[in-house]
């Protein structure tokens, strides 16, 4: 996994709380392998019409905000259905931050392992940056996950998130990798266990 | 004397391997659950030269892509066909035990798992699915995960994760005829908001909980994921045991009767202490719909469709007014005037015997004034129904009678609501799209999308139980 440390670069404010996994990427795209190219249908059923055109509300589809690598968005971001592509649609589109109130805690996981940032901050905050990108979309926003901070335009702010998260995106960790170094404990917990818990394997003979 | 522990306690540290200094715990995991969907962490582990390490606490099955009509001629649609075949050769390839489409045992994955005596009390069960939460009814402490991390369990049995903050919510009382799990349900996440309970693994209890069946607690702790919880539970007691006896795979004989011991102590000790507690009576709960585009988006049968005029926080307003241009709905509406263009009964959250024998007693001997699909949880639902005339009923009553699959819940089978239509549901979310591009979703019991069916617009149900059995 690669490591995230910190970025500058632009920033797309979309304030819509409830952007959740199916708005980010519509269940339809659930087959696609992730090399046809999921981030050319990020958002598709928010961000266009009825008629299948761009809608000039949602701010993602505007030129100004092409290449952004910050997501500044609403509250509950990314709830519901567990879909991993959602963050692989996000990421190949070239987002690496999302800055939110409150995020679904599987996308969160998602995220993580995949090298997004998932920054937790107080929607008064990331409004205030929104607008302020809003007025001067092409200024770059910093994103440090050492300091915790978001900062552009001449504003700057906190954000949250768990240490585990932290330390696996700094250290572009490999779960796997780590969980190899465990192999003598979890053996030794699966024939304990066994013992202690014999009511746990499936009985039936498929 | 030892501290008093919850229920998420006991649970975690009886899968605990190992706990880093940042507090991230590596977790032994007894049941893994895979899918169509689980393609991506296939090829992962692939990728890196692994094989599966647990085939035996592994278990496969076809439910999310499946057909429900025409299923004995194959699958039409190439796409579909590949998806499903994708999961028979993982699953082949890995010794894993398939309930592929032409086993009788197989339909969707949360009725399956407990069905068959797969899922039990005191297990730590995942699935690449966000309603995994399912699961724990049992007292089993179930998950849903992203690929990386079903790809992590193939390879290793064991999973990293962060311990979430305990939440207990608890709803005594009594709940009136023809008010049902799933209007709990949608209470609580109506009180609590769709993120309330975002970083918590959810206890439900309180008297309202233990006297529901296991198909109701199935409902409940499904819905756990749509109030933003990370897990939902109930302590397990003689209604589980009594359900548990005799499943395929759950223990035999004496083994039974030492696991009912053991499963017996999987509850929140006196004076544990919890990180929130949530209360609500169960006698204030009418029969519950939504009308917009969240499952918080949930009011009483009674009420009105809220107006973004009378709404002074300019977020929510401006929200409101998105949420009732989808769905087509003018602000303060009664719930009641909202005509529906189809119903659709099915789900994890809302197929087993005791959704359809609700739906059933509803539609007897009335027609539906609108389409609509009956998706039953799965092909040992749709044995028992048809033993018990359920799907002469719902025949009679003009509505189709299908196979087992996740079918209109999300739509990636190819059963849609079409653009623009409103679908009276029994299933989980009511999200832009969810039920096809274009499709208005409202959320109800089985009972409630019976009124709307048989009245042609929401309905409440209690009128139409009068002088019936419920």
């Amino acid at each position: 996994m690669d490591k995230f440390v910190g970025l500058t670069a632009t920033a797309c404010p979309l304030s819509l709380p409830n952007l959740n996994t199916d708005q980010i990427l519509p269940a339809r795209y659930l087959k696609w392998p992730r090399s046809k190219g999921l981030g050319t249908v990020l958002f598709d059923d928010v961000r266009l019409n009825a008629k299948g055109r761009p809608r000039e509300d949602f701010a993602f589809n505007k030129d100004v905000y092409r290449g952004a690598k910050v997501l500044l968005a609403g509250r509950n971001f990314g709830g519901g259905s567990s879909r991993e592509a959602a963050v692989y649609a996000l990421y190949d589109h070239g987002f690496r931050c999302v800055v939110a109130p409150s995020f679904g805690d599987i996308f969160s996981q998602n995220a993580v392992k995949n090298g997004l940032l998932t920054a937790i901050a107080a929607a008064a905050d990331i409004e205030k940056l929104a607008a302020l990108v809003r007025e001067k979309p092409s200024q770059p926003v910093t994103v440090d996950l050492e300091k915790q901070t978001v900062s552009g335009n001449g504003f700057s702010f906190k954000f949250m998130i768990d240490p585990i998260s932290r330390n696996q995106l700094l250290n572009g960790w490999d779960d796997v990798d780590l969980t190899e170094s465990y192999r003598e404990q979890t053996a030794a917990f699966k024939a304990k266990d066994k013992t202690i818990r014999p009511w746990v394997a499936p009985t039936a003979k498929p | 004397m030892s501290e008093p522990r919850t229920l998420v306690d006991k649970l975690w540290s009886a899968h605990e391997i190992a706990r880093r200094e940042d507090g991230a715990a590596l977790l032994w995991v007894d049941r893994h659950y895979v899918h169509e969907g689980s393609f991506h962490a296939f090829s992962q582990m692939k990728a890196r030269g692994r094989t599966v390490a647990e085939p035996k606490l592994t278990f496969g099955v076809a439910d999310h892509y499946v057909p429900t009509r025409g299923r004995a001629t194959g699958i039409a649609n190439p796409e579909i066909a590949a998806m499903v075949r994708n999961l028979e050769d993982n699953t082949g390839d890995n010794h894993i035990t398939l309930f592929g489409l032409r086993d009788p045992r197989q339909g969707i994955v949360h009725v399956v798992g407990p069905e068959q005596g797969l899922t039990l009390p005191g297990l730590l069960i995942v699935c690449g699915d966000s309603h995994t939460s399912t699961h724990g009814a049992f007292g089993a402490y179930a998950f849903g995960i992203g690929a990386s991390e079903v790809a992590h369990v193939l390879m290793t049995q064991t999973l990293w994760q962060k311990k979430p903050k305990r939440m207990r919510i608890t709803v005594d009382g009594t709940v009136v005829p023809g008010v049902a799990a799933k209007d709990i349900a949608l209470a609580i996440i109506a009180h609590i908001r769709a993120d309330g309970a975002q970083g918590h693994a959810i206890e439900f209890a309180g008297s309202a909980i233990r006297s529901l069946s296991m198909e109701g607690r199935l409902t409940l702790c499904n819905m756990s994921i749509e109030a933003g919880g990370r897990c939902g539970m109930v302590a397990p007691d003689a209604t589980t045991f009594a359900y548990l006896k005799g499943r395929p795979f759950a223990p035999k004989g004496s083994d039974f009767d030492r696991a009912v011991e053991a499963w017996s102590a999987l509850a929140s000790d006196a004076g544990a202490k919890f990180d929130r507690e949530v209360s609500l009576n169960a006698n204030d709960i009418a029969p519950i719909v939504t009308w917009g585009t969240t499952p918080d988006d949930a009011l009483p049968i009674n009420g009105h469709v809220p107006d973004p005029a009378r709404e002074s926080d300019a977020t929510r307003a401006n929200y409101l007014r998105e949420a009732l241009d989808y769905m087509g709905l003018a602000p303060g509406t009664k719930l009641t005037d909202i005509a529906v263009d189809r119903v659709f009964i099915g789900s994890c959250t809302n197929s087993r015997i005791e959704d359809l024998r609700a739906a059933a007693a509803v539609l007897s001997g009335r027609l539906s004034k609108v389409p609509g699909l009956v998706s039953p949880g799965s092909s040992s639902v749709k044995r028992q129904a048809e033993e018990e005339g359920l799907d002469r009923i719902f025949r009679d009553a003009g509505l189709e009678w299908a196979d087992s699959g996740c079918s209109m819940c999300v739509g990636i089978n190819g059963d849609l609501v079409p653009p623009g239509e409103r679908c009276a549901s029994t299933t989980n979310r009511n999200f832009r799209g969810r039920q096809g591009p274009g499709a208005r979703t409202h959320l109800m019991s089985p009972a409630m999308v019976a009124a709307a069916a048989v009245s042609g617009h929401l309905a409440d149900v209690r009128p139409l139980l009068a002088g019936r059995k419920a």
